[in-house]
């Protein structure tokens, strides 16, 4: 207490006081100020979607239609849901550069707060899934060997059984999913974009989505490991059978005639 | 390769200049055996310097071989199983893999190199012509040969005593039919095994997500739902012999998008539910493209219009995939109302 009266009369005293009175006065408001009412929210809700209508005239209404009934070059959005706009805008599905077999990924254009918005004017057109939480995509705690054995049996037979993906008919094929955040995986999971069946939460639980993207993150990604080498493709013993005959074979062979093509002989010929 | 030396250009196998011209044609064989070129010594056979050093390069091969065996033997011993390294151009592998794959490779490569040293430097390289013998015997053995077979069979009584030759080639002849006979413990025939599965009428479908009976609210349009049979647990003797038949899989399609008029009935509210079986050689089928209403068999690419009684598009398939009927029980699950109408999966020798 000495010390601290001793300096009392320091030329900084007085900005240390001030600064403590200021911390204290904001802590306090913080922990104390009334909770930002239902009406802000409401309001802030109906901007999103005002927003939203905005960029979807301008994005998606020369084919889904002007209030999303949909058109002969694409499908209503009235009820897919917020969940089906982030994913196909987040991945840059959406908008679609030009019409074909099957719409692909590209560079997505809009910011997180603009999906946001579309998808709050979508959602507002009907009920449909919504975007999932992080806790809800989130492999944390998920158990991986169930995810493998969901995975192999609702997913594998057109992405593969690592994800690798997969050719389908006409032209269509089931995309990779190395690199696809959680969150896109799960939306994937729930709306069933283009020609991908759904697996709605009422057939394939929210815990259920997550074991299989811990399954994916555990055997699809740069970092998982291969005890085995190189993966071929994870094609199967197909590729890998041609790839030791063919290449194991070749240099058998060629290791051979070099070995034959060389004489021994003092006088070279 | 020119042995035969190069003051001579002419090719050895034609008649000489002088001779053909005017004179009688040479007598000489034109395509005479030319013999072995003469021997030339290596490097190996002259220096012995330079034989000292190909087997000092022979006995390093073999040391480098042993090196590898005690590299294997040492990671063996050395890395746990689980333990991942990363290298680069492999990638994230098994250390344990990755070593022992090296190091054996080592050690054999080094043997057979370190051979192939040795007898291409150091062992003999001198060609020698070794005339095949004759193949036959010469006619004093045949004869002698000849004679033990008469006397032989003269002492066995095999041509007099009818009754004891007779009865050993009906021996001889019925012991085979032993083994034939066993042939038929390869498999009890399959009756009318394929013909059924484990559905009945009034059995629940069960959800393989989650084990819990299906209901048809939970089965979205454009979802795609694979069931079981209800009483089918996965821990019993035959469920693979039992699911191998009774897969299904649920789809919903908007009712008036169902072109079928008895996949329609046979369905619940657009619900349908048809046979996971490839109906060409049984492959699980279920690349189901939901705006198409198409599935794809990732085997022989038999493709099924879900929409038109699962009618073949496309394909080697010979027949629709085998729809079952379905409806919904007192509790609000859907239940199968039977089971399939005809055998699941491929053709068969009996199948009706």
């Amino acid at each position: 207490m000495k010390k601290l009266s001793a300096r009392r009369r320091h030329p900084l005293a007085a900005l240390v006081v001030l600064l403590f009175a200021l911390a204290a006065t904001g802590g306090l408001y913080a922990a104390l100020a009334p909770a930002p009412k239902a009406q802000a929210d409401d309001s802030s809700q109906s901007l999103a979607i005002e927003q939203g209508k905005k960029l979807y005239s301008v994005g998606c209404a020369s084919c889904h239609g002007a209030s999303g009934q949909g058109s002969h070059n694409g499908p209503t959005l009235v009820g897919v849901g917020s969940a089906a706009v982030d994913f196909q805008v987040g991945t840059g599905r959406m908008p679609a550069q030009q019409p074909g077999p099957q719409v692909v990924k590209k560079k997505n254009i809009y910011t997180q707060a603009q999906i946001d918005q579309l998808a709050a004017y979508i959602a507002s057109l009907g009920p449909g899934p919504s975007t999932p939480t992080k806790d809800q995509y989130s492999p944390a705690d998920a158990d991986v060997a169930h995810g493998g054995e969901l995975f192999r049996t609702n997913c594998s037979q057109c992405h593969n059984f690592v994800g690798k993906g997969g050719a389908l008919t006409h032209g269509k094929f089931a995309p990779s999913l190395k690199g696809v955040s959680a969150k896109h995986i799960y939306e994937a999971m729930q709306t069933g974009p283009q020609n991908m069946p759904s697996f709605p939460d009422t057939t394939m639980p929210s815990k259920d989505k997550a074991a299989i993207i811990a399954y994916l993150n555990a055997v699809d990604t740069a970092k998982s490991p291969n005890p085995g080498g190189f993966t071929l493709g994870s094609l199967g013993p197909v590729s890998e059978g041609l790839f030791a005959w063919v290449f194991g074979l070749g240099i058998l062979i060629a290791v051979s005639i070099w070995v034959a093509a060389r004489t021994t002989k003092a006088k070279k010929s | 390769m020119s042995e035969t030396g190069s003051q001579n250009h002419v090719p050895e196998n034609l008649p000489e200049h002088g001779s053909a011209h005017g004179s009688a044609p040479a007598t000489a064989d034109p395509f005479a055996n030319p013999g072995l070129p003469p021997h030339e010594p290596r490097r190996q056979d002259i220096d012995e310097k330079a034989a000292k050093h190909s087997e000092r390069v022979v006995a390093g091969l073999f040391t480098l071989s042993m090196l590898g065996t005690l590299g294997f033997i040492a990671s063996f011993v050395i890395f746990p199983v689980d333990k991942i390294v990363y290298i680069f151009p492999v990638g994230h592998v098994s250390a344990l893999n990755f070593s022992l794959g090296l190091t054996l490779a080592v050690a054999l490569f080094c043997i057979g190199a370190g051979a192939v040293h040795w007898a291409r430097t150091l062992m003999s390289d001198e060609e020698v012509a070794d005339d095949r013998h004759r193949v036959d015997a010469d006619d004093e053995l045949r004869e002698n040969v000849r004679q033990q077979w008469i006397t032989g069979a003269k002492e066995s009584g095999f041509g007099r005593r009818r009754l004891i030759r007779n009865t050993m080639f009906g021996a001889l002849g019925m012991v085979p039919l032993a083994g034939l006979l066993v042939l038929r413990d390869l498999g009890p025939l399959p009756e009318k095994k394929l013909d059924h599965t484990a559905w009945q009428k009034g059995k629940e479908l069960i959800n393989t997500n989650t084990n819990q009976p299906l209901r048809p609210e939970d089965v979205a349009v454009g979802s795609l739902t694979f069931a079981q049979p209800a009483g089918l647990n996965e821990a019993d003797d035959d469920f693979q012999t039992q699911i191998a038949k009774a897969a299904l899989m649920v789809v919903r399609l908007k009712p008036e998008d169902i072109k079928d008029k008895r996949e329609r009935e046979w369905g619940h509210e657009g619900i349908v539910a048809f046979s996971k079986i490839c109906t060409h050689v049984g492959c699980p089928i279920s690349l189901y493209e939901q705006q198409t209403h198409h599935v794809l068999c990732p085997c022989h690419q038999s493709t099924f219009d879900l929409s038109d009684g699962a009618r073949v598009l496309f394909g080697p398939a010979g027949h629709p995939l085998p729809q079952l009927r379905i409806s919904v029980n007192d509790q609000g699950n859907l239940v199968a109302l039977g089971d399939f109408s005809e055998p699941v999966g491929p053709a068969f020798w009996e199948r009706s």
